[in-house]
């Protein structure tokens, strides 16, 4: 699935990010394959917000629409650390 | 790419060591830079940009700032000028925004790679304890490999200590996969941060060498320095409970369309009040009517009035209607020069307390529709003020499409504030019904331009990825700085325009082509927009300055020349026309000839046919 099918207040995985030039700015972000994030809040047909510890970073839809995620059990943060 | 070496703009020894300051964006990192220096600064603007470097001294050190950035390379104009800066500084005091840690020390580990003597200022410590949160700081010393010291700059807590430990300064914990690669690409340049930006594939640093055929790791490296970072944030960081501080929940309520929406508005009114009132009224009453058309003028007519006389072509280009010496100082130091001030400390205000990035995330979805995202907000906005300024900033959007399609927008749809007080003036009589017809037609032409544009322009453009800052009260020098900084870049790039425009037009006027224009254009005028001939001459005066064309219109009303719907589709006319003689010098200076040829003829050809469209309809 895609990080704009993700609802508000799921846990997910970035799976992977298309572009490599957006992948290098969205790193710092803390934006990475692999990363283990919460989306915050989704504008219907717009950007969505997704947290990574105290930060917020809002996604164009258009960008959300390619990165590949996967949902994660609030439980299993610990057990999908072993992915990376 | 120019400027090696800042310092030779400030007196100061050539060998005197360099302290750069670096931090992401709004994270203190000009408290730290005041506290350094004390008052000595020089600011420099990047040619070609619209990014400032202050630099000053401490003890027999040069002290500069940066613009704050996520990570050196050269991703944008600011990244540019940072990274340009910190590849050949001495000593680098790193401020860190202790809330955000997480985004922040990325900056900081590729610092440490880079080899240089570190600092790292860990600011905003007290947010840190509002949110219930603690950090470990000998142990975040001891990760990084550099000192750490914890501060509240604005309240001058460890601001001391900072000082004391430049002394300390060194370098810190080196990736190992930096370590293992560096020595690869060293010999090709001069210093180890170029070696590691060679790495990581900045093609400045590359094209600046002339280096070929190395093999870029930027993923792996910055793979490797994102987990590290988290490595070290998940040692160092401890949350003691989890509640949301007020700013948090503000920032919250600021996105959510159903709060949002009334905040913006509320905002928006706020900022017309400011700019649109205060500064537009009586600020600008008093300083183009007063100060520089009065007072001014007044002086520059005694003094150089009768040496010049009046008639001839000299006179005229000098202190004539349209004269370097009259109009154009009038023009942009009485009025537009309060606007843009006021716009820009507004603008200022709004990006320094983190409100900006929200109303570009709130926007997205409708500048998604015209091939733009949330950040071309900005540009809009200032349009309001003054297009030619806009235009300018039209270069912080993340593609040529997107420069295209903002700058088009800009020059056809936005009034500038010189124009909307004529506008508002005229608009006010005619009754509600009127100024909602003229408000739709321009609306729909912006809404329709866009989409169309975004359907026929080749290219794809950026999506929004933006950073939401914590919520936080502006520091008024930081502000005033801004202020100061931008509105000098625009009188000094703008300046020379307007008056290369006042030229151009008393040329015209001198030799009796303005009004061969005019009298072309009157088979259009009368026959398709059935207006009077002389609407002709104000649309023409509109292109010397918006609020001429808009003043002129109003003349003729005056004399009941023109019926309510005629000065709608006037009105209409000139404000979809193209934009003053300086903006259209600025869009060919933004843009390659063709594209700006484009926008222009465009804006013109619609300005028409939207105007005759309505005339045949309501008149």
């Amino acid at each position: 699935m895609t990080l704009d099918q993700v609802n508000k207040g799921q846990r997910f995985q970035i799976i992977s990010i298309p572009d490599k030039h957006i992948s290098a700015q969205a790193i710092r972000l803390g934006i990475y394959e692999g990363a283990k994030l919460t989306c915050v809040y989704k504008f219907p047909a717009g950007p969505v917000i997704i947290q990574n510890g105290m930060q917020e970073i809002a996604i164009g839809r258009g960008l959300a629409k390619k990165i590949q995620v996967q949902l994660l059990d609030k439980g299993d943060v610990k057990q999908c650390s072993a992915i990376i | 790419m120019q400027c090696h070496n800042m310092t030779e703009k400030i007196d100061i020894n050539k060998e005197a060591k360099k302290i750069v300051l670096v931090g992401n964006p709004n994270v203190g990192k000009s408290v730290f830079f005041n506290a350094l220096t004390g008052s000595y600064v020089d600011v420099s603007n990047f040619p070609g940009t619209t990014v400032d470097i202050s630099s000053g001294k401490y003890k027999d050190m040069v002290v500069m700032d940066t613009p704050g950035v996520y990570g050196v390379s050269s991703f944008n104009d600011e990244e540019r000028v940072a990274r340009d800066v910190i590849l050949y500084a001495d000593i680098i005091l790193n401020v860190v925004d202790a809330l955000h840690i997480e985004r922040d020390l990325f900056l900081t580990q590729q610092i440490i790679d880079m080899g240089k003597p570190v600092v790292v200022a860990l600011n905003m410590m007290d947010d840190v304890k509002k949110n219930g949160i603690e950090i470990d700081i000998d142990k975040l010393s001891q990760e990084l490999g550099v000192p750490v010291i914890p501060t509240v700059a604005v309240k001058g807590e460890g601001i001391e200590e900072v000082k004391e430990a430049l002394d300390r300064a060194r370098t810190g914990n080196r990736l190992p996969i930096v370590e293992e690669n560096l020595r690869a690409v060293r010999h090709m340049v001069d210093e180890d941060s170029e070696a590691l930006l060679v790495l990581e594939e900045d093609e400045n640093i590359i094209a600046r060498h002339n280096i070929s055929g190395v093999k870029g790791m930027r993923e792996q490296i910055y793979q490797a320095r994102r987990e590290r970072v988290d490595e070290i944030v998940k040692k160092v960081v401890h949350h003691t409970n989890r509640g949301a501080s007020f700013s948090v929940k503000l920032g919250r309520w600021m996105l959510s369309p159903l709060t949002g929406i009334p905040i913006l508005l509320v905002v928006l009114w706020l900022v017309y009040e400011f700019v649109g009132v205060f500064v537009a009224q009586t600020v600008v009453g008093w300083t183009e009517e007063v100060i520089m058309g009065k007072y001014y003028y007044e002086f520059i007519m005694k003094t150089l009035g009768p040496i010049l006389g009046t008639e001839n072509l000299l006179a005229q280009l000098l202190i004539g209607e349209f004269g370097v010496l009259t109009m154009t100082p009038i023009y942009v130091f009485g009025l537009l020069l309060p606007l843009v001030v006021g716009f820009y400390l507004v603008l200022s205000i709004m990006e320094d307390s983190g409100y900006l990035p929200r109303v570009a995330v709130l926007t997205d979805r409708s500048l998604n529709s015209l091939g733009l995202n949330g950040r071309a907000i900005i540009p809009i906005i200032l349009g309001f003020g003054c297009v030619t300024m806009a235009t300018i900033t039209t270069r912080i959007l993340g593609s040529r499409r997107e420069r295209f399609i903002a700058t088009m927008l800009l020059g056809l749809a936005i009034p500038c504030s010189a124009q909307l007080g004529v506008i508002a003036g005229l608009l006010g009589p005619l009754g509600i019904k009127m100024t909602a017809l003229y408000v739709s037609v321009i609306f729909i032409i912006f809404a329709l331009t866009g989409t169309i544009l975004n359907k026929v322009v080749p290219g794809k453009s950026t999506d929004l990825m933006i950073d939401l800052p914590p919520l936080r009260l502006p520091r008024i020098e930081n502000v005033l700085k801004k202020t100061y900084v931008k509105s000098k870049v625009f009188i000094t790039e703008a300046g020379p325009l307007f008056l290369l425009g006042a030229v151009i037009i008393t040329l015209l006027q001198y030799t009796g082509i303005l009004d061969l224009i005019a009298n072309g254009f009157a088979p259009i005028t009368e026959g398709f927009l059935k207006l009077p001939r002389e609407t002709a001459v104000a649309f023409i005066m509109g292109i010397i300055r918006r609020d001429f064309g808009a003043a002129g219109l109003n003349d003729m009303v005056s004399r009941g020349l023109l019926n309510s719907s005629q000065v709608v589709v006037a009105l209409i006319a000139i404000t979809l026309f193209v934009p003053c003689i300086a903006a259209i010098m600025v869009i060919f200076k933004e843009r390659d000839w063709k594209e700006a040829l484009l926008i222009w003829l465009g804006s013109f050809a619609i300005s028409f046919l939207t105007a005759g469209i309505v005339a045949q309809v309501i008149i």
